[in-house]
């Protein structure tokens, strides 16, 4: 038996490999070769996206068998006293370490500014789909660690969205390109300018007719310059724009109402009442979303007056979630339904709707009626050209133009009709009317509508020189001759607008790390000029456009400040044609499947593909890390028999997908929402092929809502990784308060003190009981659940913040995900239309902890300022801690999640807090770090830390709607002592005397009493 | 039969006890080894690229601390100088001298000196100069006397009952803010009596005390609470 066993573990891995395997047979070494190739272990945990191949998936699921941390192997009482006897003997040496001889390197002429220890902070901005997220980033001896919104800038308030906080891993991504590449093959800047030189040579002899420039939205007014600059030399050339999700509803709404292209703003801080029709502005990637959640929170406290806010909406958003009143309905029906409010006679239709929708019309005509000149309508990226027209017929109409509503220029610098750009492109390409193709930036080849062929186009060989230019190697730059790496928006000059047209600096906080060009450096290699710096790009531009002789000063405060004063645009007067006509008199056939397609909530359109914190970020509604799936409705899935994560076929206009199913209570019926940016070929270790293409589905003429879907069930499952139930906090016996409360406005006003219960004595308690009002500082939160919509900012704040790892998605499916803050959903009511609650929870850090007690070795313990410790270096893994943890906020490190050999990751850590290693419990500590830092500032100059801002958590720092406020709860004049003295102020779980520093204020909605009457009878 | 020698007896019944002793000898040794300063690194020299003589610079020529060490008191870091700093003089001179060639080279060619850390810390351990210095601490209470040094060296074990043991009982190691940068600085003692606001110190518990007060240390307990020194 004893020789059984022997062989048995000592079968080498080879073999192992063979018996997964033995059509192919993978040695471990080609297998590790290839997986030293692709660099960052840290989100190979998930093994279903590291790689195309079975094989290598087969393999690498031997190579860390599922329960990696359970033995699940039986062991021999003869093996198992080994190894008791090597543990023990061990147990005691892990405390002996000898540190090793570490170099210290100084600079050879220190920069004057550079204090080593201290972090600088520079103002710049970040970029999406053209506008700018304007932000101030943390720089420690010139590694940018951390990006935190802009407190000075309109457009930011300080507040920031997830793919700006991102955007910091998305530079450090080992995966981005990083080379120029010519077929394939590594080649170098200037090979490529001399290389391009004749084709561009011949060109300038025929005007440029051969040359097309493919650009992604841009409001850079510096690169827009020289693109313009760029066709005057080759006059012949044409300017291409497209984007997947782009806004040319939005362009052709504006041109339907305004006969010329306009941006709309809105100001949501004067609004009373605000109606989505299907408009998901409280959410990122919705241009302006930082200001407008900050401008609808200012509205939303019920102390003051509260705005009311009704979402017409069919996919569930966080942004419905927050409505006062949400009516789901298909998004075809928006149309007619933004037909009635625009008319503002909803009566005349009534025979032809359900009770509940003419009631929800009625309702509202009647408080638009009573708000005049206070409401605004705002209408979805996605709903037709019609539906923004009508929008805009309605707000002039109501008197909200110049109020609530603004009209400005166009950020976008060549407001074209993107799809149609793309069109007359694929059409040239197909005539061969193209020979230089310049692709800057996007990937078209995966993400253009699937009836225009354009990769089919761009693989034909009569391109002659096809240019891609990008942060990533992806599905266009394998068909183009030429790779261009891009520079990242961290480690280039640049400019852009925000939404409001201010135009912010864009400078590099580090030198580009794989010698990037970027789009300002290529297009001036292209106009003949290949030395040129960005930096000197820019700078000339905003030269010529500086009138003044102050132009150093001007540049250096535009630098500063991360704004250039006086490029706001200001509200220009349009007169509206009236509500244009109806589009299509055929009625709606609402029993025909309709599809939405949707940008990811968290990837967006795929450009996030591989960006672990975006990926592993649980998606506001669904909780879904990972992957995309299909959403269909409660009443949808029981008739139709479908089950969460069953597979289906989803059949438009003869193209398929197979999709995995979500259930999502508040969905339409007859009605299914697909995300793009999935099912990517080519993105990296973490986005390629996790999740499912739905780009294949798209068509020009139907981009964001299909009819005529075709649903049929595959018969297998696909396994999604739903953050949702995990975590989920016990409602221990005799405890009736739920975890979230709330009121509506006449019941709060009638009872202020609705959420609060009784108080456990204080003497009550077997724990020590220490009084901390004899502190200097007791630290505290208060998160007003009115203010918080649930946009997420907050975890990937935090991850950033404080070296959180990405798991993978298997690790995420076992519950091993590690964020310290998590965003709750609750639903309540009816399955088909229930109410939505969002709400963040951090370490509670419980004044009773009850972790403390259970701990074995002390590694969890409480400071004098209340704050509950997590000394890792202490911690040896009981997780005693967390399984007595009411609130389900601890993590452990089941296995060596964070990546300690990727070179980039090193770089992007923040130096001041540890970074975890396997079999350590972590949680939310309130950012000591931070706190620990401010202390010392005060106290270096003899003084306290004041409540002046200064002090901030992460999650506080950049959450847009300022709903997180962390402070001093012992100075009765801070803000969140002020916040917790309030009637709406609630412990969770308080009834168990923990005593929770983390407090909640209850969220309190303004029905319309009228509607609310109804819906209760 | 007998198979084993009598006096077997005698040597497995002395094993039997000696076991207890043998174990704590070894539990005992370890102790040792983990405070010796082949683990600690105290009073040992480390191999650096120029043999720099802190007594020489400090105590021969009179270079303050902060004159190479220039972020000590506004940062966690107290800065290595940069090449620049050493060739403010040593352009001028000893400028052949072979044993500063290395800082001639970096200075040439732009590529730093590599130094060898002297004290070294864990990575879980975030210590804060700045603090210190404004606290009152020395700069040889930790480092010990640099400026008797030929070859730095590593003076305490940095280990982690030794930063206790001030933490515990800072007035015992304090000092007037204007004596931290005082390498010759001496505890009072009725000898050398060290003036403080106006009176005169004897002893340094005393004056240990006065200046906890005056210079608004934090209680024992709120530094000695983890945070303060692990994130």
């Amino acid at each position: 038996m004893e020789d059984a066993q022997k062989t048995k573990r000592e079968e080498p891995a080879a073999g192992l490999v063979e018996a997964v395997c033995p059509s192919k047979k993978l040695d471990r070494a080609t297998v590790e070769a290839q997986i030293r190739q692709t660099t960052g272990p840290e989100y190979w945990r998930s093994l279903e996206e590291l790689a195309g191949t079975p094989e290598f998936q087969e393999m690498l699921h031997r190579e860390f068998p599922k329960g990696a941390s359970e033995w699940v192997e039986s062991v021999s009482r003869r093996g198992f006293l080994q190894l008791m006897g090597a543990s023990l003997a061990m147990a005691g040496m892990t405390g002996c370490t000898k540190l090793p001889l570490e170099p210290i390197v100084p600079y050879v002429k220190q920069p004057e500014d550079i204090i080593p220890g201290r972090p600088k902070f520079y103002a710049t901005a970040v970029t999406l789909s053209g506008y700018a997220s304007p932000v101030l980033v943390e720089s420690h001896m010139g590694r940018p660690t951390k990006i935190e919104g802009n407190d000075k800038h309109p457009a930011s308030l300080g507040g920031t969205d997830i793919f700006t906080q991102a955007a910091l891993l998305g530079m450090y991504d080992p995966d981005r390109s990083q080379t120029i590449t010519q077929n394939g093959d590594v080649n170098s800047w200037s090979a490529f300018v001399r290389e391009t030189k004749g084709p561009l040579m011949v060109q300038k002899n025929i005007g440029g007719s051969g040359i097309r420039i493919l650009t992604q939205t841009i409001s850079s007014p510096s690169l827009a310059d020289q693109l313009r600059a760029f066709l005057k030399i080759y006059p012949q050339a044409k300017w291409h724009v497209y984007e997947p999700v782009n806004r040319d509803n939005v362009l052709e709404g504006a041109k339907l109402a305004f006969g010329q292209p306009v941006e709309t703003r809105y100001d949501f801080s004067k609004a009373d009442v605000i109606v989505s029709l299907d408009a998901d502005f409280l959410y990122a990637g919705y241009p302006g979303n930082t200001r407008y959640i900050r401008d609808f929170a200012s509205r939303r406290n019920p102390d003051g007056k509260m705005s009311r806010f009704y979402a017409i909406e069919s996919t569930p958003t966080s942004t419905g979630a927050k409505a006062d009143h949400r009516l789901p309905v298909r998004a075809e029906e928006v149309t007619r339904l933004a037909r009635l409010i625009a008319s503002g006679n909803s009566g005349l239709s009534l025979n032809s709707m359900t009770a509940d929708i003419s009631a929800f019309l009625g309702a509202l005509e009647a408080d638009l009626a009573k708000s005049r000149g206070k409401s605004v309508l705002i209408a979805g990226d996605h709903q037709p050209p019609e539906v923004h027209a009508l929008a805009h017929a309605a707000n002039t109409a109501l008197g909200s133009v110049g109020n609530t509503v603004f009209y400005t220029d166009p950020v976008d610098a060549n407001p074209v009709n993107q799809t149609e750009s793309l069109r007359d492109l694929v059409a040239d390409m197909r005539a061969g009317k193209v020979d230089l193709l310049v692709i800057m930036g996007g990937n078209p080849a995966y993400d253009a509508p699937a009836d225009l062929g354009f990769a089919d186009a761009l693989k034909s060989s009569n391109i002659s020189l096809r240019i891609h230019h990008g942060l990533y190697q992806n599905e266009t730059s394998e068909y183009c001759h030429w790779h261009v790496n891009e520079a990242h928006a961290l480690e280039s000059w640049g400019d852009a607008r925000a939404y409001d047209g201010t135009v912010s600096i864009v400078q590099p906080l580090i030198a580009p790390l794989y010698a990037g060009k970027s789009e300002q450096e290529l297009v001036s290699a292209l106009a003949g000029v290949s030395d040129a710096t960005g930096y000197d790009l820019v700078r000339a531009y905003w030269q010529m456009q500086h009138s003044g002789t102050d132009f150093d000063d001007f540049w250096r405060k535009s630098l500063h400040d991360g704004w250039v004063e006086g490029t706001t645009y200001a509200p220009k007067s349009v007169t509206a044609k009236g509500a244009p006509a109806a589009s299509s008199s055929t009625p709606v056939d609402s029993n025909s499947l309709e599809v939405n397609f949707r940008r990811d909530p968290s990837i967006y359109d795929g450009q996030f593909a591989n960006n672990g914190w975006l990926q592993e970020l649980p998606k506001p509604m669904t909780k879904l890390t990972w992957d995309n799936a299909l959403l269909v409705g409660p009443k949808m899935a029981a008739r139709e028999g479908l089950k969460t994560e069953d597979m289906v076929t989803l059949e438009l206009n003869g193209r398929k997908a197979a999709l995995p199913v979500w259930i999502q209570a508040g969905h339409p019926d007859h009605s299914v929402t697909v995300f793009l940016g999935y099912g990517r070929k080519r993105a990296g270790i973490a986005g390629t092929g996790a999740g499912f293409d739905v780009y294949p589905l798209r068509t020009s003429a139907a981009p964001w809502i299909a009819t005529g879907g075709k649903l049929t069930k595959t018969g297998s499952t696909y396994k999604l990784a739903s953050t949702q139930g995990y975590q989920t906090m016990e409602t221990p016996n005799g405890a009736t308060r739920p975890l979230v409360r709330e009121a509506n406005l006449e019941e709060y006003r009638k009872e202020p003190r609705f959420a609060q219960e009784e108080q456990v004595p204080r003497e009550l308690t077997l724990y020590p009981n220490i009084d901390y009002t004899k502190q200097d500082y007791a630290w505290g939160m208060a998160i007003d659940l009115n203010s918080c919509v649930g946009c997420n900012n907050c975890i990937v704040a935090c991850q950033s913040e404080n070296n959180i790892a990405v798991v993978g998605k298997e690790q995420v499916i076992r519950g091993r995900h590690m964020h310290w803050l998590r965003v709750d959903a609750y639903y309540q009511g009816d399955r088909d239309n229930p109410k939505t609650f969002l709400q963040p929870v951090p370490c509670m850090q419980c004044e009773n902890a009850p972790c403390e007690v259970v701990c074995p070795v002390g590694a969890t313990v409480h400071s004098t300022e209340g704050l509950n410790d997590m000394v890792y270096n202490r911690c040896v893994g009981t997780r005693y801690c967390s399984d007595n943890c009411p609130y389900k906020v601890r993590r452990f490190n089941f296995l060596l999640f964070q990546d300690w050999s990727t070179e980039q990751y090193k770089l992007m850590r923040n130096p001041d807090v540890s970074v975890r290693s396997r079999g350590v419990m972590e949680k939310c500590t309130y950012c000591v770090q931070r706190i620990n830092e401010r202390r010392i500032d005060a106290e270096r100059a003899d003084q306290k830390i004041k409540d002046d801002g200064s002090l901030q958590t992460a999650c506080q720092q950049s959450c847009p709607a300022g709903a997180i406020v962390f402070g001093n709860i012992n100075d009765p004049g801070s803000r969140v002592a002020k916040l917790k003295a309030q009637d709406r102020n609630y412990g969770l779980l308080a009834d168990l005397n923990t005593r929770p520093r983390t407090t909640y204020l209850a969220e309190v909605r303004n029905p319309n009493p009228e509607l609310e009457a109804g819906e209760r009878s | 039969m007998q198979i084993f020698h009598r006096s077997t007896n005698t040597f497995s019944r002395a094993t039997i006890y000696g076991a207890v002793f043998i174990v704590v000898g070894i539990g005992w040794a370890l102790m040792q080894i983990q405070r010796s300063p082949y683990v600690t690194y105290a009073g040992v020299v480390k191999p650096q690229p120029v043999p720099f003589s802190h007594k020489h610079h400090v105590t021969g020529l009179g270079i303050d601390c902060r004159y190479c060490h220039t972020s000590v008191e506004v940062s966690s870091f107290a800065g290595i100088p940069p090449t620049k700093t050493c060739m403010n003089c040593h352009s001028q001179i000893w400028t052949n001298a072979q044993m500063l060639e290395p800082v001639r080279a970096s200075y040439r060619s732009g590529d730093s000196l590599q130094w060898t850390r002297v004290n070294q810390l864990p990575d879980f351990v975030f210590f804060n100069h700045s603090i210190h210095i404004n606290k009152g601490v020395g700069c040889n209470t930790c480092h010990g006397p640099v400026d008797q040094m030929p070859l730095m060296y590593q003076y305490a074990s940095l280990q982690m009952e030794w930063c206790l043991g001030c933490h515990r009982e800072p007035q015992k190691y304090l000092r007037p803010r204007d004596q931290v940068f005082n390498m010759r600085y001496q505890e009072p003692s009725s000898a050398r009596p060290v003036e403080f606001d106006g009176k005169s110190f004897t002893e340094q518990e005393a004056l240990g005390s006065v200046l906890v007060a005056k210079y608004k240390l934090r209680s024992v307990q709120d530094i000695t609470s983890c945070n303060t020194c692990h994130r």
